[in-house]
């Protein structure tokens, strides 16, 4: 757990409202993680790309636009795909409550809408990561 | 002993013995453990006095209603004559889906139509298109061509209501298919009214929502600007926003200072082109956020009318009054609604309204509680309409024009807001402009550094948001209702683009798109042309194809 938790915040389809997105990463490097940010209007295909190229533990997305049903699933199947399975894949944006338990069961981690508290974000990712390492290390 | 703020006035004569008892007997009182700061993290004084606006030149900078520099208002009459336009922003699923909620809100007292596109629409993409997937139909309607545009104002006589569009990039290209789906239904170009938002450089600085590079794209804007003041006389073909940039995080005094540069640098670019300011500068109309803090946006409201004015007056030449006038529409403000107990969203958008009704609104938008979830059910949607009704009919603020002119309070933040805007001008010049300054960062920057310090003071509870850091509900929050758009909608369109491909002449396509091409290398005019090809049911995506390669895209350099 020494090594520093390496993110990625990326904005996936043409959305462009990026306020969360910029915040979140801020919040990251602050709590000591490494944070590469993505920029605006990227594909799945690269998003997933760049989360390999960066051996990233977490990919975070944020999505304002509605279209999360079909980037959140298509992000982890190609995660999937590229043998990324252990990344976390979490999130945020303008999601109702039963799109986010959909997501959840399709191996999605937590998302988090307005309001939610940097640290609770923090806390979660650090929890996960934390996890998935003492997993990926006794295995 | 506490002091009292002196940056509330910045006076320093001598105070009245009443003033001094005053200031010891508040030095001496206990105050509330709270920041006294706006939303914006600005000090707040606690009172403010006659002797802090003494230097104020009353009967100049406030004036009356209708006079410069219209602090007061831009007509003399205002609310007595006629309320604001209530115009709520709607647009989701296909064209007909949307057309049957114009059709409600219409028959439920709303007095314009406002159309959301959805995101493959605002980024010049058809249905079909590979970056489409996910995305038709689902934060706005879906728009490929002339025939969606047709289904979406089916049975509203276009000369009759006047129709706001959210659109910027396309805006020309959009706009085109409106006038001909006008045309269509038998109305002439110069009964239409209506508003495009058509400000490009505030994507740039906030909403991201660009394709081509700034100065394509301004060549654009003004294009509209031309053929609106030729052909569309009642057309407003710029809505110069600061709701983006407020939403994007930035401060008051930034939304106020940004929109207003942008709106400056459209003017300066329309006189490049040899145009008269006063056949352009009275079709121009703004934007405005209303947030949470409820006389800063008052103040921000009162100061863009007087800033305009004299702008327009002493630096751009403006003769006609209308030329002076700013006329704005007002949102509330989304960033401000809460996904935590989801009923408080009403009652902050209600003060929010109150907010720009006092500030002087032309036409108002209200948000709906429930879409910190998802895009607003029609229940919602009801109820945002009424909270518009019941400040019309019920409170009696329209009754008097700008009731709030002459409280010390509220003079003085004026002046400070129009203060604090002309700093941020300054530094605008300094750095050579608005276009200059997006390519250097600079108000994409400053905007992430205000929206990560309001979110660091929300965290330490210095910024309070009932229940989001006080008054928390621990467990379940209030389940609401939301509005479900079925993902059939997708493929519906994209059907739907593709039967329209099929059954078009491909010839008049052809020849259409070939005069779009030839025009924008040509630096004509492009309005005729996208009319043209509309008329033609050349898709959207096929038309923003061409001026793609003519004038190639961009891209900004990612930073946080």
């Amino acid at each position: 757990m020494d090594e520093p938790i390496r993110v990625l915040v990326a904005k996936p389809g043409l959305d462009g409202h990026d306020r969360g997105a910029k915040v979140v990463a801020a919040a990251l490097r602050d709590a000591g993680m490494e944070v590469i940010y993505g920029g605006l209007h990227q594909t799945p295909d690269a998003i997933v790309q760049m989360a390999v190229q960066e051996d990233v533990d977490v990919v975070g997305l944020s999505i304002l636009s509605g279209a999360h049903m079909t980037l959140f699933p298509k992000v982890k199947e190609l995660l999937d795909a590229a043998g990324a399975e252990n990344v976390l894949l979490t999130g945020g944006g303008i999601i109702s409550p039963d799109d986010m338990a959909g997501l959840e069961k399709l191996g999605v981690g937590k998302l988090f809408g307005p309001g939610s508290r940097l640290a609770d974000l923090v806390d979660y990712i650090r929890a996960e990561v934390g996890q998935r390492r003492t997993a990926a290390g006794s295995a | 002993m506490r002091t009292v703020d002196p940056s509330s006035g910045g006076k320093t004569a001598p105070r009245s013995a009443k003033f001094v008892t005053w200031q010891e007997a508040f030095g001496a009182a206990k105050q509330r453990e709270a920041p006294f700061e706006t939303v914006s993290c600005e000090p707040v004084p606690p009172l403010v006095t006659q002797d802090d606006v003494a230097d104020l030149d009353a009967e100049n900078e406030i004036g009356l209603p209708g006079q410069f520099p219209f602090t007061r208002g831009p007509y003399a009459s205002m609310y007595r004559t006629r309320l604001w336009t209530m115009r709520q922003f709607a647009g989701f699923g296909t064209a007909a889906d949307t057309n049957a909620r114009y059709k409600y809100l219409l028959e439920r007292g709303q007095d314009g139509l406002s159309v959301a596109f959805d995101l493959p629409t605002l980024m010049g993409y058809d249905a079909d298109h590979e970056h489409s997937l996910g995305e038709v139909g689902r934060c706005g309607v879906a728009i490929s061509s002339l025939q969606d545009m047709e289904t979406l104002f089916d049975g509203i006589p276009l000369g009759e209501v006047t129709t706001s569009m959210t659109i910027n990039s396309p805006a020309a290209i959009i706009w085109a298919m409106y006038l001909v789906t006008a045309q269509k239904q038998g109305w002439k170009l110069d009964q239409l009214g209506g508003t495009t938002q058509n400000d490009i450089l505030k994507e740039y600085i906030a909403q991201k929502e660009y394709i081509f590079p700034p100065e394509p794209s301004m060549r654009l804007v003004v294009d509209t600007m031309e053929y609106a003041a030729k052909h569309v006389p009642r057309w407003h073909p710029v809505s110069i926003s600061g709701y983006h940039i407020r939403e994007a995080g930035s401060t008051a005094v930034q939304e106020l200072a940004f929109t207003l540069a942008d709106g400056f640098a459209y003017v300066e670019a329309c006189l490049e082109r040899g145009m008269d300011v006063d056949a352009f500068a009275p079709r121009l109309s703004h934007f405005f956020n209303s947030h949470v803090d409820f006389f800063e946006e008052i103040a921000k409201f009162r100061a863009a009318r007087r800033i305009y004015a004299k702008r327009m007056r002493d630096k751009y030449g403006a003769k006609k009054e209308r030329s002076m006038t700013l006329r704005f529409h007002t949102q509330t403000a989304g960033c401000s609604l809460t996904a935590q107990q989801p009923y408080n969203n009403l009652v902050r958008t209600a003060w929010e309204a109150l907010a720009g009704v006092l500030g002087g609104t032309q036409s108002l938008h209200t948000n709906s509680m429930d879409e910190t979830y998802a895009l607003p059910t029609e229940n919602a949607v009801k109820l945002a309409l009424r909270t518009q009704q019941l400040i019309a009919y019920e409170s009696g603020v329209a009754n008097t024009i700008d009731p709030l002119a002459g409280s010390w309070f509220v003079e003085d933040l004026t002046n400070k807001m129009e203060r604090g805007a002309e700093e941020i001008f300054a530094q605008i010049d300094e750095m050579g402009g608005v276009v200059a300054a997006i390519e250097k960062g600079w108000f994409q920057r400053e905007i992430a550094r205000s929206a990560y310090q309001f979110q660091r003071e929300v965290e330490a509870g210095r910024q309070v948001i009932v229940g989001v850091n006080k008054f928390v509900e621990e467990g379940e929050d209030d389940t609401i209702e939301l509005l479900e758009i079925s993902m059939d909608k997708e493929n519906e369109q994209v059907e739907r683009v593709k039967k329209l491909r099929a059954e078009r002449s491909a010839p008049k396509v052809e020849e259409a798109l070939a005069r779009i091409r030839k025009d924008a290398e040509g630096g004509v005019n492009l309005m005729p042309a996208f009319m043209q090809a509309s008329e033609a049911y050349a898709t959207l995506g096929e038309m923003t194809d061409v001026l793609r390669d003519v004038f190639g895209t961009y891209r900004e350099t990612p930073t946080f």
